[in-house]
């Protein structure tokens, strides 16, 4: 299926993560921390928050428990 | 270890801390006793509001001086105290709040407080996450936020803490859990809700609240935005009660209250209330629902019958000091109680007149 | 779809599995909630074969699968508070078990929050939700069997993994190994491991001191027997061993032991009603869970003698359990890896420097921000317990971060 990476489209296999498609979309920066460093996911399992991704809007989303959608819009903070 | 001291304050909250920073800068020798974290009782519960608040004159005159108090050492405040000058937005749902909100206005700049009359649409522009059909708002520019534990230990910097208990306070000082005697020309019960179990037989009362705090979302909300509702929240002395507050934190945060109880003895999160105080920010907010809340607590404010804090020396003994009962106010007027408790024990003249907050012929039954 | 149930068990890792597919047996009506999308928790996450079995006796006996389901909150007695990604509900239970599993334990260390510094278990994770890691170097790191199983499953989907560095000492890793021959299955497992993991360096002794890179990782430098060297990388896979998932009991009012949610016989809690099973009770590994969640599912369906009948399964695999514990226990040179300037708080950027200056995990989170940010303390109040040795304190709702929504 294909999802968009900040504006830029993606395919991955069904059944994957988005935090798959992230890195397919060759994006290791997922979020900036509070103080401005770059951090990409750590657990794979939810409880790290360093994965949180904005889809369809939405924001602070652990991209690693979230299956990826045909159509959807993810954005990154860059 | 019988060392002396001219002030001994039961008591590492804001107000504790205040009034230890005060008599320090007035050249007295100082001991704090806080068993526990500094700033980790209502002081570290509360929203952190500094806000000019017209329940009485009393209460303008103590929140005024206090915020001034504030202004004048904001740029001197370290960061980790987040101090962040965002103003009050008092919303008015309707007619009839428009009115208060003008009366309001009157009051503020007759006393000297910068205030302005947002209409609807001033409104929308201000905060557009509040809900359409507000009639307007009261906007007070120079009302801040900060985060009150940072702020109390900034506050004892330099100054001595023990860390024990205090069991028994007398006119000689204060006697601790272990069993020391820590001696003192003048003490001070600044323990908040707890204040009666040191000092029997005053009027403070337990008054519960929830909050909930989100993780980031900038630019949420700019300003502290308070229901004009709040007002008669914070003014009954009976029933339960929600109104809906919501603030910015230097962070990002949007932090959400308000609740008051009466009888509720319990740290826990009652869900009801919680419930309610959600409904009610929801009803202002309807953006709120998807918002990700972190963590959810509850503190105890110390309440009052007459909602004015009991500062000043007891009847009893004038070197047995009160600084407590500051309700939902702690933190606004944590720096203008410290200023009368060092103005009082040094024996200068206050900047406003303490008498109304002092331990003689409170008027209970008038504050209605 | 149903709110009430006999039983509901929380979490879908092996214990969790078992104990649905038995209460199910017992014909009692029972749900099984998981945060994931599909059931196996950790160790058999999207791996078809040994879920296989499970998932079709699930189904068969017609257990509510409740998927992609976070518990936040416990609003009232038998009633549990679930947030999905599009909503919320509740659902109530006669009796729950708690299977809520274990996370990896990060130790911070200068670099360790850069991009592509993951877990160990982690990268398995990510790997297995499609992460491509295919022709990418990795560097697996840390504590445990762990670490083999990953380097394993990294090898065998063409990954190059550049070594292991395991930090517990040699003799302590041969005894592990030659503890598992007293189970026949343990060894055969152990055997077929190491076969798989012939032309890989195994280093013991051996810990990561610092990562480096600018926006991302590129190296990580190792210390073994005083010598560092740096080996550059595209992943570092590193996990110090695995700490229970506790929020749940402790929010329930579940007294725990020294290593997890305190159990009798029957897996009941200090609660009545309240069962626990698996790696909540403590870090035990696979054949311990699922024997724990077998009984546990038994004793809530109220089928004692059937619990009893795997009383003896049960003590067979704890033996496992403690010699995993003695194995590989962490060494106090990870004390002395983070710098003051290393971050130890990653929601809220707090350098270990700052909360070092407090006395107590309670002051951190006032003063510092510590602890206080969306993982709730998680990654770095586990990580405090092993540098600080504090305790973390009381549990409050929402134990998940939760909307606004769900909590009204």
């Amino acid at each position: 299926m294909t999802l968009r990476i900040n504006g830029r489209a993606v395919q991955v296999a069904a059944g994957a993560m988005v935090s798959a498609a992230v890195a397919a979309a060759g994006v290791t920066q997922f979020r900036r921390s509070v103080t401005g460093q770059p951090r990409g996911p750590l657990c794979g399992m939810g409880i790290c928050f360093e994965c949180r991704v904005t889809i369809d809007g939405r924001e602070h989303c652990r991209s690693c428990q979230i299956p990826c959608a045909e159509g959807m819009e993810v954005r990154t903070d860059v | 270890m019988g060392e002396s001291f001219d002030v001994a304050i039961a008591g590492g909250g804001i107000v504790g801390a205040a009034c230890a920073e005060a008599c320090a800068a007035a050249g007295l020798k100082v001991v704090v006793v806080e068993p526990s974290v500094i700033g980790g009782g209502a002081t570290a519960a509360g929203m952190g509001h500094i806000v000019v608040m017209d329940d009485s004159p009393a209460q303008i005159a103590l929140t005024k001086l206090s915020r001034d108090l504030w202004i004048e050492r904001k740029d001197a405040l370290p960061a980790e105290v987040e101090y962040l000058a965002c103003g009050t937005l008092w919303v008015a749902a309707d007619d009839e709040e428009m009115a208060e909100v003008r009366r309001m206005q009157a009051v503020y700049t007759r006393i000297g407080v910068r205030a302005e009359v947002l209409d609807a649409h001033a409104l929308a522009q201000a905060e557009p996450h509040l809900r359409p059909g507000l009639a307007g708002a009261l906007l007070v520019p120079d009302d801040s936020v900060l985060y009150p534990p940072c702020a109390a230990r900034h506050m004892l910097r330099g100054i001595e803490v023990r860390r024990q208990a205090a069991v028994e306070i007398t006119g000689a000082g204060i006697k601790l859990r272990d069993g020391t005697f820590v001696s003192a020309g003048i003490t001070v019960n600044a323990t908040g809700a707890c204040a009666p179990e040191l000092t029997p037989g005053i009027e403070v009362r337990r008054r519960k609240g929830h909050l909930v705090i989100t993780d980031r979302y900038p630019g949420f909300v700019s300003h502290v935005l308070v229901e004009l509702g709040y007002l008669k929240s914070a003014h009954s002395t009976t029933s339960d009660s929600v109104a809906f507050n919501a603030q910015p934190r230097r962070t990002g945060q949007v932090l959400l209250g308000s609740s008051r109880q009466f009888g509720s003895d319990t740290t826990a999160i009652e869900p009801q209330i919680l419930s309610r105080m959600l409904r009610r920010a929801e009803e202002y907010m309807p953006g709120i629902g998807q918002l990700s809340a972190i963590r959810t607590w509850t503190g105890f404010r110390a309440a009052t019958p007459d909602k004015l804090p009991l500062i000043g020396p007891s009847p009893a003994d004038s070197r047995m000091y009160l600084a407590t009962g500051h309700e939902g106010l702690g933190i606004t007027t944590s720096l203008a109680t410290g200023r009368l408790v060092a103005d009082l024990i040094a024996g200068r003249t206050p900047p406003i007149p303490p008498g109304p907050y002092g331990l003689i012929d409170r008027n209970y039954d008038a504050a209605h | 779809m149903s709110d009430a149930f006999h039983v509901v068990v929380v979490g879908a890792g092996p214990a969790g599995l078992a104990a649905a597919c038995r209460v199910a047996e017992c014909g009692a009506k029972v749900a099984l909630v998981d945060d994931n999308p599909q059931p196996g928790g950790q160790i058999w996450r999207g791996a078809a074969s040994p879920t296989a079995p499970w998932i079709r006796k699930i189904e068969h006996r017609r257990v509510e699968w409740i998927a992609g389901a976070r518990v936040f909150a416990a609003p009232s007695p038998g009633v549990l508070a679930l947030e999905t990604f599009q909503g919320n509900r509740e659902i109530q239970y006669r009796n729950l078990i708690l299977a809520t599993g274990a996370r990896e334990l990060f130790l911070p260390f200068p670099g360790w929050t850069l991009p592509n510094v993951m877990g160990a278990g982690g990268l398995q994770a990510l790997a297995k939700s499609g992460l491509a890691i295919a022709g990418k170097r990795v560097v697996v790191a840390g504590s445990g069997p762990l670490l083999l199983a990953v380097a394993k499953y990294l090898r065998d989907r063409d990954a190059r993994v550049a070594l292991i560095a395991e930090q517990a000492a040699h003799p302590s890793v041969v005894r592990f190994a030659v503890g598992l021959a007293g189970s026949p299955g343990k060894l055969a497992q152990a055997m077929r491991l190491r076969a798989g993991l012939v032309g890989l360096r195994y280093l013991t002794s051996c810990w990561p001191i610092a990562a480096e890179g600018r926006d991302q990782l590129e190296s990580v430098t190792l210390r073994r027997a005083g010598r560092t060297w740096t080996e550059p990388c595209d992943y570092l896979a590193c996990g110090f061993g695995l700490v229970p998932n506790l929020e749940l009991a402790s929010l329930l009012g579940c007294k725990l032991s020294g290593r997890g949610v305190a159990v009798d016989d029957f897996q009941q809690t200090s609660v009545p009603g309240i069962y626990s099973a698996g790696e909540a009770t403590g870090i035990g590994g696979l054949d311990l869970a699922i024997a724990e969640g077998e009984i546990a599912g038994f004793a809530a369906a109220d089928h004692l003698q059937l619990a009893r009948s795997r009383f003896a399964a049960r003590t067979t695999a704890q033996r496992f359990a403690a010699s995993l514990d003695r194995a590989f226990a962490l060494r106090p040179e990870l004390k002395q890896l983070a710098t003051p300037d290393t971050i130890l708080c990653r929601c809220e950027d707090v350098p270990l420097g700052r909360v070092r200056e407090c006395t107590s995990w309670r002051e951190a989170k006032l003063h510092t921000r510590c602890g206080m940010g969306p993982c709730q303390g998680r990654v770095c109040g586990a990580a405090a317990e092993f540098l600080l040795g504090w305790r973390t304190d009381s549990v409050r709702p929402p134990i998940f971060p939760a909307r606004i929504d769900s909590l009204r």
